[in-house]
């Protein structure tokens, strides 16, 4: 079995057991690996009822065929749970060293099942497995988490949650080594719940390569594609995805005040030309990654420095609460990852609380005179941060996230959320592409299912304009195919800015002996599209929800060079429906699920 | 009478963040490129006062008096 370790190890935390199983290769080369087989063997075993906290639940840690491996970036690993927050399908994807480790240690997927009574932590070293107790862990930040865990085994790398993910947050992130999250969906607060605080890894196995030369040489050559790539091997190393602020800021679609309109003046203090000139130490790539987008920065409150903020979360903590402050946004990122709160809900929800404050539904009184949350009130980030991550107070009902905030208000639109998952820093009024893949993904509020601002705003592969709605919804299948192909394989999906389908396909054969071509790859694409479709509709997400929050829908955009538009969903919608072979309610066809091996 | 060309990224190395040139009637993009020192296929988006689209169509857009451009490398995150 060439690319997989052709294990998995199977945890019941509540018995006790631990065994390992063979990998079923005919399976794992249908879904690749990540994120596709990860949502098979989760779906294969769990009821999509299921209440994402109950001891039923499962939740799969799994790399990819390439995780491991010398290809670049090939070290990511995807957590698949049903998400509290949600109630979709989770697949939370996270970089660092990992997912890499866990392929040394020969697995190819965790499956942690059951409960614990008490807090333990899972410790895998090759062969040996074990089932620790975690008491004196819980409660801890993440970095006390790791250091504790580092002592004791100083070899291994540390998956763990914070707080949040203990008090069963539907924010609840996974962070591995201190500041590389899993973050999306509340999968830590699924880890949470069965008590599990942690997972220490290290292995000394390699996988094997059906043609090691042909590897090497494909390797090189993409290796090339993206240092000679203007994004790849240019604008992401110098200035991290933080040079999105200006560009986004620029096309009128950057989000102010929890996406009351689309254009900042003052964005320049938070751009990454800022951040890389005031406070970039140096670059903080992840595993055999050439690109190195992630960022460790000093601020005068962190003189030692930490690991830096994303585009998203200088975004979130910046614009969308009307507070242009690198320190603020950069003690933030730092509390988010101390707690274990995904970033871009945790914000989006400050921001969602502000609306709440300015409509009068959140009063003083309500606050208990505590630190008010208004627009622009830089006093309170970090403060209601706290509150949300440890659930005290007010920041109890903080921590359910924006759409159960404004529902316990009755008036849930002032969620600018998807499925319950809270919108990235684009607004879509601006991008209809973009606006219909927001609607359409199979885990909410998403960016990173399919990237459409790539050609309707960066201009790759090609510029696209980006208020046409002609041809959007074939652009949007075929990213969203893509975006799971690259999930699965268990890179970074920023590869694609200089890799295509090919080179993909290249990698994945020269490591498994296949023959895949590029249109075979975007099948299996489209296959595990299709199949967290289904385990949404099994799980009761009715079609009805995708959609839009209604001010993108009726609210013109008031200002900036996205002024006057509304999103064209009404329109894009059916289309993209048809693009994907399902019927006009937006249910995948028999036909159709045959076509791609589903029935 | 002057437009302001805002540079972002690398563009702005020796450049500064923002250029204020003299506006002439009829000028275009590609006129402020050439003044600037920047090639087309060096630049990945390019906005005329608020409108932006493919880089090719953009350089034959006439800027407006006082007016302003945004330009810039090429660029991604996510
Ligand atoms: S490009 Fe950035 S996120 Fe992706 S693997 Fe490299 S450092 Fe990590």
């Amino acid at each position: 079995m060439f690319g997989y370790m052709g294990k998995i190890l199977r945890i019941n935390l509540t018995t006790g057991v631990v065994s390992k199983e063979d990998l079923d290769f005919d399976l794992a080369k249908k879904y690749i690996g990540g994120r596709g087989l990860g949502t098979k063997l989760y779906m294969d075993e769990v009821d999509p009822q299921v209440d994402p906290f109950a001891a039923e639940n499962k939740i799969v840690f799994i790399n990819g065929p390439l995780s491991g491996t010398a290809t670049p970036t090939g070290g990511r690993y995807m957590v698949v749970t049903k998400s509290p927050l949600t109630g979709c399908i989770a697949s939370s994807n996270s970089g660092g060293h990992w997912g890499a480790y866990l392929k040394y240690a020969g697995y190819d997927a965790v499956i942690v099942e059951g409960k614990a009574s008490l807090p333990v932590y899972i410790n895998i070293e090759d062969d040996k497995v074990e089932i620790l107790p975690a008491l004196d862990l819980w409660g801890k930040y993440v970095s006390e988490t790791s250091a504790a865990l580092r002592e004791k085994h100083p070899e291994s790398k540390v998956l763990t949650i914070g707080p949040a993910g203990e008090k069963l947050s539907q924010m609840g992130c996974i962070m591995n080594e201190d500041d590389r999250a899993a973050g999306r969906s509340g999968v830590g607060a699924v880890m949470g719940s069965k008590n599990l605080k942690a997972i220490t890894v290290n292995g000394t196995k390699k996988p094997e390569i059906a043609n090691p030369d042909g590897l090497k040489a494909v390797t090189k050559e993409c290796r090339t594609l993206i240092k000679e790539n203007g994004v790849t091997g240019g604008g992401l190393p110098t200035y991290g995805t933080a040079v999105l602020v200006n560009i986004i800021n620029e096309h009128g679609v950057y989000p102010m005040n929890n996406f009351q309109s689309g254009y900042d003046p003052d964005a320049e203090a938070v751009s990454g030309e800022t951040l890389t000139e005031k406070y970039l130490v140096k670059r903080n790539p992840c595993h055999h990654c050439p690109i190195g987008c992630g960022r460790w920065v000093k601020s005068e409150k962190h003189p030692d420095g930490i690991g830096g903020p994303e585009y998203e979360t200088i975004w979130v903590f910046a614009g969308d609460l009307g507070i242009d402050d690198m320190d603020i946004v950069i003690d933030a990122n730092f509390w988010c990852n101390e707690l274990g709160l995904d970033t871009i809900s945790a914000g989006a929800t400050l921001a969602a609380a502000m609306e709440l404050y300015q409509r009068g539904y959140i009063t003083d009184e309500l606050l208990d005179d505590d630190v008010i949350l208004k627009f622009g009130n830089a006093d309170s980030v970090i403060h209601w941060l706290k509150k949300m991550g440890n659930r005290e107070g007010f920041g109890d009902l903080l921590a359910r996230g924006s759409y159960r905030l404004a529902d316990f208000f009755g008036v849930p639109e002032y969620s600018m959320s998807v499925k319950k998952q809270d919108l990235p820093a684009y607004d879509p009024r601006g991008i209809q592409g973009m606006g219909l893949q927001y609607a359409t993904s199979n885990r909410g509020g998403c960016h990173v299912r399919g990237y459409l601002i790539s050609p309707e705003i960066l201009g790759l592969p090609e510029k696209l304009d980006r208020f046409e709605l002609a041809g959007k919804p074939a652009w949007v299948k075929i990213f969203q195919d893509l975006t799971a192909v690259i999930d699965s394989l268990g890179l970074c999906l920023f590869t694609s800015f200089a890799l295509g389908a090919k080179e993909y396909a290249d990698m994945i054969n020269e490591t498994l002996g296949t023959e895949w071509t590029p249109e075979d790859l975007l099948l299996a694409g489209e296959r595990i599209w299709n199949l967290e479709k289904l385990f949404n509709l099994e799980a009761g997400v009715s079609p009805e929800e995708d959609t839009l929050p209604p001010r993108f829908l009726e609210e013109e955009m008031p200002d900036g060079p996205s002024k006057g538009w509304v999103h064209k969903l009404d329109v894009l919608l059916p289309l993209y429906y048809a693009e994907r072979g399902w019927d006009a309610d937006g249910i995948p066809t028999e036909e159709r699920l045959e076509a791609l091996g589903l029935l | 009478m002057s437009i302001n060309v805002k540079l972002f990224a690398n563009f702005r190395e020796g450049r500064g963040k923002v250029v204020q040139m003299d506006y002439t009637p009829g000028m275009t993009a590609q006129d402020v490129i050439d003044h600037l020192g920047i090639t087309a296929p060096e630049i990945a988006a390019l906005i005329v006062d608020g409108v932006d689209g493919k880089v090719d169509t953009m350089l034959t857009a006439e800027v407006k008096k006082d007016g302003y451009l945004a330009i810039f490398p090429p660029v991604a995150g996510g």
